[in-house]
Protein backbone atom coordinates (compact mmCIF):
# COMPACT_ATOMS: atom_id res chain seq x y z
CA UNK A 1 0.00 0.00 0.00
CA UNK A 2 0.95 3.11 -1.33
CA UNK A 3 1.50 6.86 0.98
CA UNK A 4 -1.94 9.02 0.24
CA UNK A 5 -0.28 12.51 -0.55
CA UNK A 6 -1.71 15.47 0.52
CA UNK A 7 -2.47 18.41 -0.89
CA UNK A 8 -1.51 21.45 1.50
CA UNK A 9 0.24 24.75 1.20
CA UNK A 10 3.22 25.97 3.75
CA UNK A 11 2.41 29.36 2.85
CA UNK A 12 -0.67 32.36 2.02
CA UNK A 13 -3.27 29.46 3.45
CA UNK A 14 -1.17 27.21 5.04
CA UNK A 15 -3.26 24.16 4.92
CA UNK A 16 -0.71 21.75 6.06
CA UNK A 17 -2.20 18.94 8.71
CA UNK A 18 -0.97 16.17 10.12
CA UNK A 19 -2.79 12.95 9.85
CA UNK A 20 -3.21 10.95 12.81
CA UNK A 21 -0.83 8.36 11.86
CA UNK A 22 1.61 10.91 10.99
CA UNK A 23 1.19 12.80 14.90
CA UNK A 24 1.62 9.28 16.18
CA UNK A 25 5.13 9.20 14.50
CA UNK A 26 6.38 12.59 15.14
CA UNK A 27 9.77 12.29 15.77
CA UNK A 28 9.46 14.68 19.43
CA UNK A 29 13.08 15.20 20.19
CA UNK A 30 13.06 15.75 24.60
CA UNK A 31 13.26 12.66 25.95
CA UNK A 32 13.03 14.49 29.56
CA UNK A 33 11.70 17.14 31.06
CA UNK A 34 14.37 19.61 30.19
CA UNK A 35 16.51 20.52 27.32
CA UNK A 36 20.24 21.41 26.82
CA UNK A 37 22.46 21.32 23.97
CA UNK A 38 24.33 18.06 23.94
CA UNK A 39 26.23 15.92 21.00
CA UNK A 40 23.30 13.60 21.06
CA UNK A 41 24.90 11.67 17.89
CA UNK A 42 23.73 8.24 17.29
CA UNK A 43 24.14 5.56 14.47
CA UNK A 44 21.62 6.43 12.12
CA UNK A 45 19.59 2.44 11.85
CA UNK A 46 16.25 1.01 11.35
CA UNK A 47 13.58 2.07 13.73
CA UNK A 48 10.19 0.10 14.70
CA UNK A 49 8.12 0.14 11.66
CA UNK A 50 5.18 2.97 11.40
CA UNK A 51 7.82 5.51 12.84
CA UNK A 52 10.14 8.57 11.13
CA UNK A 53 12.83 5.71 10.86
CA UNK A 54 11.09 2.79 9.33
CA UNK A 55 13.65 3.62 6.28
CA UNK A 56 16.75 5.29 6.52
CA UNK A 57 15.51 7.96 4.30
CA UNK A 58 12.13 8.86 5.20
CA UNK A 59 9.16 9.76 2.73
CA UNK A 60 6.20 10.85 4.06
CA UNK A 61 2.59 12.23 3.13
CA UNK A 62 3.88 15.41 3.06
CA UNK A 63 6.44 14.60 0.20
CA UNK A 64 4.86 16.11 -2.84
CA UNK A 65 3.68 19.21 -1.22
CA UNK A 66 7.22 20.00 0.00
CA UNK A 67 8.49 19.33 -3.76
CA UNK A 68 6.29 21.74 -5.10
CA UNK A 69 6.91 24.85 -2.21
CA UNK A 70 10.46 23.90 -3.08
CA UNK A 71 10.03 24.66 -6.40
CA UNK A 72 8.44 27.95 -5.72
CA UNK A 73 11.46 28.82 -3.50
CA UNK A 74 13.73 28.68 -5.85
CA UNK A 75 12.20 30.07 -8.84
CA UNK A 76 11.87 33.21 -6.30
CA UNK A 77 15.41 32.78 -5.18
CA UNK A 78 18.11 30.41 -6.79
CA UNK A 79 20.52 30.99 -4.59
CA UNK A 80 19.07 28.98 -2.24
CA UNK A 81 20.74 26.09 -4.28
CA UNK A 82 24.39 26.25 -4.90
CA UNK A 83 27.12 24.10 -5.45
CA UNK A 84 31.07 24.84 -5.72
CA UNK A 85 33.30 23.89 -8.82
CA UNK A 86 34.28 20.99 -6.88
CA UNK A 87 31.75 19.48 -5.66
CA UNK A 88 29.90 18.24 -9.06
CA UNK A 89 31.24 14.53 -8.04
CA UNK A 90 29.43 14.56 -4.33
CA UNK A 91 26.67 15.55 -6.61
CA UNK A 92 26.31 12.85 -7.91
CA UNK A 93 26.70 10.58 -4.74
CA UNK A 94 24.30 12.15 -3.27
CA UNK A 95 22.43 11.18 -6.30
CA UNK A 96 23.34 7.93 -5.98
CA UNK A 97 22.69 7.66 -2.42
CA UNK A 98 18.99 9.08 -2.40
CA UNK A 99 17.76 7.01 -5.60
CA UNK A 100 18.79 3.73 -4.14
CA UNK A 101 17.10 4.72 -0.73
CA UNK A 102 13.84 5.95 -1.72
CA UNK A 103 13.61 3.06 -4.36
CA UNK A 104 14.48 0.52 -1.96
CA UNK A 105 12.24 2.15 0.69
CA UNK A 106 9.29 2.91 -1.77
CA UNK A 107 9.14 0.84 -4.15
CA UNK A 108 5.82 1.24 -5.25
CA UNK A 109 6.74 5.24 -5.51
CA UNK A 110 10.28 4.93 -7.17
CA UNK A 111 12.25 3.05 -9.57
CA UNK A 112 15.53 2.64 -10.41
CA UNK A 113 17.35 0.51 -12.77
CA UNK A 114 20.99 0.20 -13.97
CA UNK A 115 22.41 -0.85 -16.78
CA UNK A 116 26.10 0.09 -16.44
CA UNK A 117 26.31 4.00 -16.84
CA UNK A 118 22.73 4.22 -18.07
CA UNK A 119 19.92 4.77 -15.33
CA UNK A 120 16.58 4.99 -15.63
CA UNK A 121 14.80 6.84 -12.18
CA UNK A 122 10.86 6.83 -12.35
CA UNK A 123 9.46 8.99 -9.48
CA UNK A 124 5.44 8.27 -9.76
CA UNK A 125 4.44 10.75 -7.10
CA UNK A 126 6.07 13.67 -9.59
CA UNK A 127 5.40 12.42 -12.47
CA UNK A 128 9.12 11.92 -13.48
CA UNK A 129 10.69 9.06 -15.84
CA UNK A 130 14.25 10.05 -16.67
CA UNK A 131 17.10 7.95 -18.52
CA UNK A 132 20.35 9.45 -17.76
CA UNK A 133 24.14 8.78 -18.17
CA UNK A 134 25.52 8.35 -14.59
CA UNK A 135 28.46 11.34 -14.35
CA UNK A 136 27.86 13.15 -17.70
CA UNK A 137 25.52 16.42 -16.09
CA UNK A 138 24.89 17.03 -19.56
CA UNK A 139 22.33 14.63 -19.61
CA UNK A 140 20.30 15.85 -16.82
CA UNK A 141 18.06 19.31 -16.78
CA UNK A 142 19.82 20.31 -13.03
CA UNK A 143 23.04 19.45 -11.78
CA UNK A 144 22.60 16.13 -10.13
CA UNK A 145 22.70 17.86 -6.51
CA UNK A 146 19.74 20.08 -7.53
CA UNK A 147 18.17 17.35 -9.79
CA UNK A 148 17.67 14.82 -7.02
CA UNK A 149 17.14 17.24 -4.14
CA UNK A 150 14.10 18.98 -5.87
CA UNK A 151 12.63 15.32 -5.35
CA UNK A 152 13.89 14.70 -2.23
CA UNK A 153 12.54 15.95 1.23
CA UNK A 154 14.57 18.20 3.48
CA UNK A 155 17.46 20.08 3.35
CA UNK A 156 20.80 18.90 1.53
CA UNK A 157 24.38 20.26 2.68
CA UNK A 158 27.45 18.52 0.92
CA UNK A 159 30.53 19.22 2.73
CA UNK A 160 33.76 18.30 1.59
CA UNK A 161 36.39 17.39 3.78
CA UNK A 162 39.99 18.38 3.72
CA UNK A 163 42.63 19.71 6.36
CA UNK A 164 40.78 18.23 9.55
CA UNK A 165 37.99 19.90 9.05
CA UNK A 166 34.60 20.11 7.38
CA UNK A 167 33.11 22.89 4.47
CA UNK A 168 29.69 23.87 3.36
CA UNK A 169 30.57 23.45 -0.20
CA UNK A 170 27.09 23.04 -1.69
CA UNK A 171 23.91 22.57 -0.61
CA UNK A 172 20.12 23.39 -1.47
CA UNK A 173 18.35 24.81 1.26
CA UNK A 174 14.64 26.06 1.38
CA UNK A 175 13.40 25.10 4.42
CA UNK A 176 15.90 26.18 6.85
CA UNK A 177 15.79 27.20 10.35
CA UNK A 178 17.06 30.91 10.01
CA UNK A 179 20.38 30.33 8.42
CA UNK A 180 21.92 31.49 5.05
CA UNK A 181 23.07 28.75 2.47
CA UNK A 182 24.25 31.92 0.34
CA UNK A 183 26.24 33.55 3.23
CA UNK A 184 27.79 30.05 4.86
CA UNK A 185 28.68 28.44 1.57
CA UNK A 186 32.41 28.00 1.77
CA UNK A 187 32.90 28.18 5.42
CA UNK A 188 34.20 25.28 7.86
CA UNK A 189 32.37 23.88 10.56
CA UNK A 190 33.11 26.22 13.31
CA UNK A 191 32.64 28.90 11.28
CA UNK A 192 29.28 28.98 9.87
CA UNK A 193 28.28 27.35 13.70
CA UNK A 194 29.68 30.80 15.06
CA UNK A 195 26.50 32.54 15.47
CA UNK A 196 25.07 29.14 18.02
CA UNK A 197 25.43 30.50 21.40
CA UNK A 198 26.75 28.77 24.51
CA UNK A 199 27.85 25.24 22.56
CA UNK A 200 31.10 26.56 21.61
CA UNK A 201 32.12 27.34 25.40
CA UNK A 202 30.71 23.51 26.12
CA UNK A 203 33.13 21.81 23.18
CA UNK A 204 30.45 20.66 21.89
CA UNK A 205 31.54 21.23 17.59
CA UNK A 206 34.99 20.17 18.82
CA UNK A 207 33.79 16.67 19.78
CA UNK A 208 30.90 16.87 16.64
CA UNK A 209 33.57 17.67 14.01
CA UNK A 210 36.04 14.91 15.43
CA UNK A 211 32.67 12.16 15.25
CA UNK A 212 31.56 13.24 11.89
CA UNK A 213 34.90 13.54 10.38
CA UNK A 214 35.80 9.51 10.96
CA UNK A 215 32.38 8.37 10.02
CA UNK A 216 32.39 5.74 7.55
CA UNK A 217 31.06 4.76 4.47
CA UNK A 218 28.10 2.76 5.48
CA UNK A 219 27.53 3.76 8.90
CA UNK A 220 25.27 7.23 8.98
CA UNK A 221 24.69 8.78 12.04
CA UNK A 222 21.73 11.06 13.12
CA UNK A 223 20.92 13.46 15.76
CA UNK A 224 17.43 15.66 15.90
CA UNK A 225 17.37 19.47 16.53
CA UNK A 226 14.27 21.47 17.01
CA UNK A 227 13.48 24.87 16.96
CA UNK A 228 9.51 26.88 16.99
CA UNK A 229 7.82 28.53 13.83
CA UNK A 230 4.69 30.01 13.61
CA UNK A 231 2.38 29.16 11.29
CA UNK A 232 3.53 25.72 9.03
CA UNK A 233 6.05 28.03 7.10
CA UNK A 234 9.02 25.37 5.73
CA UNK A 235 10.56 28.70 4.10
CA UNK A 236 11.59 30.53 7.09
CA UNK A 237 14.88 31.87 5.83
CA UNK A 238 17.16 34.52 7.05
CA UNK A 239 16.56 36.32 3.18
CA UNK A 240 12.68 36.34 3.92
CA UNK A 241 12.86 37.69 7.68
CA UNK A 242 11.04 40.44 6.82
CA UNK A 243 8.28 38.71 5.83
CA UNK A 244 7.97 35.85 8.42
CA UNK A 245 8.71 38.03 10.98
CA UNK A 246 5.67 39.43 11.81
CA UNK A 247 4.10 36.26 12.30
CA UNK A 248 5.67 35.79 15.35
CA UNK A 249 3.75 38.95 16.70
CA UNK A 250 0.22 37.37 16.17
CA UNK A 251 0.21 34.64 18.31
CA UNK A 252 -2.45 35.09 21.39
CA UNK A 253 -3.90 33.20 23.78
CA UNK A 254 -6.72 32.31 21.54
CA UNK A 255 -4.70 31.16 18.32
CA UNK A 256 -1.47 29.09 20.10
CA UNK A 257 -2.99 25.47 18.98
CA UNK A 258 -3.32 26.36 15.67
CA UNK A 259 -0.41 28.88 14.64
CA UNK A 260 2.42 27.42 16.83
CA UNK A 261 4.74 24.63 15.30
CA UNK A 262 7.33 22.66 16.78
CA UNK A 263 9.80 22.35 14.32
CA UNK A 264 12.01 18.98 14.36
CA UNK A 265 15.09 18.26 12.33
CA UNK A 266 16.00 15.09 12.07
CA UNK A 267 20.08 15.41 10.88
CA UNK A 268 21.85 12.57 9.69
CA UNK A 269 25.51 12.35 8.38
CA UNK A 270 26.27 9.81 5.66
CA UNK A 271 29.86 9.33 3.99
CA UNK A 272 30.21 9.42 -0.12
CA UNK A 273 32.40 7.23 -1.66
CA UNK A 274 33.24 8.64 -4.79
CA UNK A 275 34.01 11.93 -3.21
CA UNK A 276 34.46 11.50 0.22
CA UNK A 277 32.68 14.40 1.36
CA UNK A 278 29.66 14.00 3.74
CA UNK A 279 25.64 14.61 3.12
CA UNK A 280 24.18 16.31 5.85
CA UNK A 281 19.78 15.81 5.01
CA UNK A 282 18.10 18.16 7.46
CA UNK A 283 15.00 17.19 7.21
CA UNK A 284 12.08 18.99 9.17
CA UNK A 285 8.77 18.02 10.75
CA UNK A 286 6.23 20.19 11.74
CA UNK A 287 3.73 19.94 14.27
CA UNK A 288 1.27 22.45 15.18
CA UNK A 289 -0.17 22.62 18.94
CA UNK A 290 -3.39 21.58 19.00
CA UNK A 291 -1.97 18.20 17.32
CA UNK A 292 0.89 17.67 19.57
CA UNK A 293 -1.07 17.77 22.85
CA UNK A 294 -3.17 14.91 21.54
CA UNK A 295 -0.49 12.93 23.43
CA UNK A 296 -0.93 13.84 26.79
CA UNK A 297 3.09 12.91 27.56
CA UNK A 298 4.07 15.43 24.98
CA UNK A 299 1.92 18.26 26.28
CA UNK A 300 3.44 17.84 29.80
CA UNK A 301 6.96 17.77 28.86
CA UNK A 302 6.89 20.54 26.29
CA UNK A 303 5.29 22.64 28.82
CA UNK A 304 8.51 22.18 31.36
CA UNK A 305 11.08 22.15 28.74
CA UNK A 306 9.70 25.86 27.22
CA UNK A 307 9.03 26.85 30.61
CA UNK A 308 12.85 26.29 31.74
CA UNK A 309 14.75 27.02 28.99
CA UNK A 310 17.62 29.22 29.34
CA UNK A 311 16.57 32.98 27.96
CA UNK A 312 19.87 33.28 25.75
CA UNK A 313 18.32 29.65 23.74
CA UNK A 314 15.10 31.09 23.93
CA UNK A 315 15.94 34.10 22.07
CA UNK A 316 18.27 32.61 19.46
CA UNK A 317 15.48 30.04 18.24
CA UNK A 318 13.16 33.14 18.18
CA UNK A 319 10.86 32.13 21.05
CA UNK A 320 10.42 35.12 23.07
CA UNK A 321 8.08 37.09 21.72
CA UNK A 322 5.54 34.51 21.87
CA UNK A 323 7.12 32.11 24.99
CA UNK A 324 4.84 33.14 27.54
CA UNK A 325 1.56 33.20 25.78
CA UNK A 326 2.74 29.27 24.64
CA UNK A 327 3.93 28.59 27.98
CA UNK A 328 0.62 29.62 29.72
CA UNK A 329 -1.41 27.40 27.22
CA UNK A 330 0.65 24.92 27.78
CA UNK A 331 0.22 25.15 31.72
CA UNK A 332 -3.23 24.55 31.48
CA UNK A 333 -2.26 20.82 29.84
CA UNK A 334 0.21 20.04 32.85
CA UNK A 335 -0.97 18.74 35.83
CA UNK A 336 2.42 18.31 37.46
CA UNK A 337 2.17 14.03 37.04
CA UNK A 338 5.47 12.67 35.63
CA UNK A 339 6.08 11.78 32.29
CA UNK A 340 7.80 8.60 31.33
CA UNK A 341 11.24 8.13 30.39
CA UNK A 342 11.73 8.36 26.39
CA UNK A 343 10.85 10.30 23.29
CA UNK A 344 7.54 8.52 22.09
CA UNK A 345 3.95 8.72 23.42
CA UNK A 346 2.39 6.91 26.14
CA UNK B 1 41.66 45.80 18.65
CA UNK B 2 38.35 44.39 18.35
CA UNK B 3 36.06 43.04 21.24
CA UNK B 4 35.92 39.05 22.03
CA UNK B 5 33.89 37.74 19.21
CA UNK B 6 32.67 34.48 17.48
CA UNK B 7 34.53 32.00 15.53
CA UNK B 8 33.53 33.38 12.10
CA UNK B 9 34.95 36.53 12.72
CA UNK B 10 38.07 37.15 11.16
CA UNK B 11 41.58 37.79 13.26
CA UNK B 12 44.10 39.93 12.05
CA UNK B 13 47.88 39.89 13.22
CA UNK B 14 50.88 41.91 12.89
CA UNK B 15 52.65 41.48 9.32
CA UNK B 16 55.53 39.60 9.62
CA UNK B 17 58.41 39.19 6.41
CA UNK B 18 57.90 35.60 5.04
CA UNK B 19 60.37 33.22 3.05
CA UNK B 20 59.73 33.73 -0.53
CA UNK B 21 60.67 35.01 -3.59
CA UNK B 22 58.28 37.46 -4.14
CA UNK B 23 56.64 39.86 -1.76
CA UNK B 24 52.79 41.20 -2.84
CA UNK B 25 51.32 44.31 -0.64
CA UNK B 26 47.94 45.41 -0.43
CA UNK B 27 47.54 48.58 1.30
CA UNK B 28 44.40 51.60 2.17
CA UNK B 29 45.09 54.57 4.62
CA UNK B 30 47.02 53.72 7.81
CA UNK B 31 47.54 50.16 6.68
CA UNK B 32 50.74 51.80 5.17
CA UNK B 33 52.09 52.14 9.14
CA UNK B 34 52.26 48.38 8.77
CA UNK B 35 54.05 48.07 6.25
CA UNK B 36 56.59 50.63 7.19
CA UNK B 37 56.83 48.59 10.61
CA UNK B 38 57.48 45.43 8.68
CA UNK B 39 60.61 47.57 6.42
CA UNK B 40 61.55 48.14 9.94
CA UNK B 41 62.72 45.06 10.54
CA UNK B 42 63.90 43.11 7.28
CA UNK B 43 66.84 42.81 5.91
CA UNK B 44 68.20 45.20 3.18
CA UNK B 45 67.16 44.39 0.04
CA UNK B 46 63.72 42.70 0.53
CA UNK B 47 61.55 45.68 -1.01
CA UNK B 48 63.91 44.44 -4.26
CA UNK B 49 61.27 41.93 -5.20
CA UNK B 50 58.10 43.32 -3.52
CA UNK B 51 54.92 45.33 -5.06
CA UNK B 52 53.09 47.36 -3.39
CA UNK B 53 49.61 48.51 -3.98
CA UNK B 54 48.50 51.31 -1.91
CA UNK B 55 45.16 52.96 -1.47
CA UNK B 56 45.91 56.31 0.22
CA UNK B 57 42.38 57.43 0.80
CA UNK B 58 41.01 61.15 1.30
CA UNK B 59 44.00 62.03 3.38
CA UNK B 60 46.53 61.49 0.59
CA UNK B 61 49.02 60.34 3.69
CA UNK B 62 51.81 58.11 3.45
CA UNK B 63 52.69 57.49 -0.44
CA UNK B 64 56.28 59.12 0.22
CA UNK B 65 57.26 56.83 2.61
CA UNK B 66 56.15 53.68 0.89
CA UNK B 67 57.82 54.88 -2.25
CA UNK B 68 60.94 55.30 -0.15
CA UNK B 69 61.45 51.91 0.48
CA UNK B 70 61.76 51.09 -3.20
CA UNK B 71 59.48 48.65 -3.85
CA UNK B 72 60.54 46.81 -7.62
CA UNK B 73 56.73 47.87 -7.96
CA UNK B 74 54.51 50.60 -6.50
CA UNK B 75 50.55 51.74 -7.57
CA UNK B 76 48.77 53.85 -6.12
CA UNK B 77 45.13 53.99 -6.77
CA UNK B 78 42.01 56.30 -6.03
CA UNK B 79 39.82 53.17 -4.64
CA UNK B 80 39.95 49.36 -4.17
CA UNK B 81 37.93 49.03 -7.27
CA UNK B 82 40.36 50.96 -9.83
CA UNK B 83 43.26 48.72 -8.29
CA UNK B 84 41.66 45.12 -8.23
CA UNK B 85 42.15 44.75 -12.23
CA UNK B 86 45.74 45.17 -11.73
CA UNK B 87 45.47 42.82 -8.60
CA UNK B 88 43.89 40.16 -9.98
CA UNK B 89 46.35 40.57 -12.92
CA UNK B 90 49.07 39.90 -10.41
CA UNK B 91 47.72 37.20 -8.56
CA UNK B 92 47.02 35.39 -11.69
CA UNK B 93 49.94 35.37 -13.31
CA UNK B 94 51.92 34.84 -9.54
CA UNK B 95 54.59 31.73 -9.25
CA UNK B 96 55.14 29.60 -6.52
CA UNK B 97 57.19 31.45 -3.56
CA UNK B 98 54.47 34.53 -4.01
CA UNK B 99 53.82 36.54 -0.52
CA UNK B 100 50.60 37.95 0.44
CA UNK B 101 50.44 40.78 2.68
CA UNK B 102 47.06 43.05 3.56
CA UNK B 103 46.90 45.67 5.77
CA UNK B 104 44.49 48.04 6.56
CA UNK B 105 40.78 48.78 6.55
CA UNK B 106 38.52 45.28 7.23
CA UNK B 107 37.05 46.25 3.66
CA UNK B 108 40.32 46.57 1.90
CA UNK B 109 41.87 43.18 3.99
CA UNK B 110 38.76 41.29 3.23
CA UNK B 111 38.08 42.48 -0.79
CA UNK B 112 42.15 42.06 -1.36
CA UNK B 113 41.92 38.01 0.35
CA UNK B 114 38.51 37.73 -1.63
CA UNK B 115 40.74 38.32 -4.68
CA UNK B 116 43.19 36.10 -3.41
CA UNK B 117 40.98 33.18 -2.43
CA UNK B 118 39.40 33.45 -6.22
CA UNK B 119 43.16 33.03 -7.00
CA UNK B 120 43.69 29.42 -5.50
CA UNK B 121 45.52 30.82 -2.24
CA UNK B 122 44.83 29.91 0.91
CA UNK B 123 43.74 32.11 3.13
CA UNK B 124 45.83 30.82 6.22
CA UNK B 125 48.99 31.69 4.09
CA UNK B 126 48.15 35.17 3.99
CA UNK B 127 49.54 38.06 6.79
CA UNK B 128 47.21 40.53 7.61
CA UNK B 129 47.48 43.62 9.88
CA UNK B 130 44.06 45.96 10.79
CA UNK B 131 44.73 49.70 10.68
CA UNK B 132 42.64 52.32 10.84
CA UNK B 133 38.35 52.56 10.61
CA UNK B 134 36.55 49.73 12.24
CA UNK B 135 33.96 50.28 9.37
CA UNK B 136 32.58 47.09 8.10
CA UNK B 137 31.55 45.83 4.49
CA UNK B 138 27.91 44.40 4.89
CA UNK B 139 25.79 42.34 2.89
CA UNK B 140 22.28 42.72 3.52
CA UNK B 141 20.93 39.27 3.72
CA UNK B 142 17.41 39.73 2.32
CA UNK B 143 18.36 41.37 -1.17
CA UNK B 144 21.52 40.88 -1.05
CA UNK B 145 23.28 44.19 -1.50
CA UNK B 146 26.73 44.95 -0.58
CA UNK B 147 26.77 48.66 1.59
CA UNK B 148 29.94 49.93 2.55
CA UNK B 149 31.91 51.50 4.56
CA UNK B 150 29.40 50.99 8.04
CA UNK B 151 29.94 52.49 10.85
CA UNK B 152 26.47 52.12 13.03
CA UNK B 153 24.90 49.41 14.44
CA UNK B 154 21.46 48.94 13.41
CA UNK B 155 22.36 50.27 10.18
CA UNK B 156 20.28 51.07 6.56
CA UNK B 157 20.78 48.70 3.73
CA UNK B 158 21.97 51.34 1.00
CA UNK B 159 19.92 49.06 -1.74
CA UNK B 160 16.50 47.96 0.09
CA UNK B 161 16.55 50.57 2.94
CA UNK B 162 15.43 47.83 5.52
CA UNK B 163 17.43 48.71 9.43
CA UNK B 164 19.73 45.97 9.86
CA UNK B 165 21.79 44.12 12.65
CA UNK B 166 24.77 44.20 11.94
CA UNK B 167 26.71 40.87 13.31
CA UNK B 168 29.76 39.31 13.63
CA UNK B 169 29.07 36.59 11.72
CA UNK B 170 31.41 36.50 8.45
CA UNK B 171 31.66 35.67 5.14
CA UNK B 172 35.60 35.36 3.66
CA UNK B 173 34.04 34.30 -0.13
CA UNK B 174 31.44 37.81 0.23
CA UNK B 175 34.39 40.03 2.12
CA UNK B 176 31.30 41.05 4.30
CA UNK B 177 29.74 40.37 7.51
CA UNK B 178 26.21 39.91 7.68
CA UNK B 179 23.39 41.96 7.86
CA UNK B 180 19.65 41.17 9.13
CA UNK B 181 16.23 43.33 9.90
CA UNK B 182 16.68 44.31 13.38
CA UNK B 183 12.42 44.78 13.61
CA UNK B 184 11.22 42.36 10.84
CA UNK B 185 9.12 41.09 13.67
CA UNK B 186 7.50 44.39 14.28
CA UNK B 187 8.99 47.44 11.88
CA UNK B 188 7.43 50.28 14.70
CA UNK B 189 10.37 49.10 17.03
CA UNK B 190 13.08 51.44 16.07
CA UNK B 191 15.98 51.24 18.24
CA UNK B 192 18.29 53.73 18.80
CA UNK B 193 21.50 54.16 15.93
CA UNK B 194 24.98 54.19 17.72
CA UNK B 195 28.59 54.67 15.74
CA UNK B 196 30.57 51.77 17.09
CA UNK B 197 32.25 50.95 14.02
CA UNK B 198 34.88 53.68 14.14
Amino acid sequence: MGITFRKETFRDDFTFRNSPEHIRRFPFPFHEDSYMYAVNIEPHVLGPKGSVLENLIDVDEHYVAEMQDRALVLAEDPLRCQSLSHMTLAGWDLLELLMEQQALGYPEHFTLTRDGDRWRWINRPLGIDDTFTFGDVSTLPYGPMEYITRQSQGDFCILDQRDGNLWMDAGMVTTQADWSLDFDIGMNFFEWHAPVPLAHEKGIFVRALKFLTNIQQGKPARRLNWTMTINPRLDTSPENYHKWGPDRATVTPENVGEKVHLRVELQSFWRLPRSNGIVFPIRCYLIKMDELVTQPKWARRLHRVIRDLPDELANYKGLTRYRATLVEWLSKLDDGSPTSPGFGPD
Amino acid sequence: MAAKSIISRPVYGTLSAQPGKHHLFVADAEGALAISDLAAKVPAGFFADAHIIFIPGNDGKHVAALEALNPAQFYQGPSFASALPRLKQTLANAHMGLRLYLAGTEGLIGQAMQAALEAGIDHTAIQTEHRGSLARRVQCVHCKGITESVTTQPATCSHCGLLLLVRDHYSRRLAAFQGVCINAEDRSEIPPTEEIFR
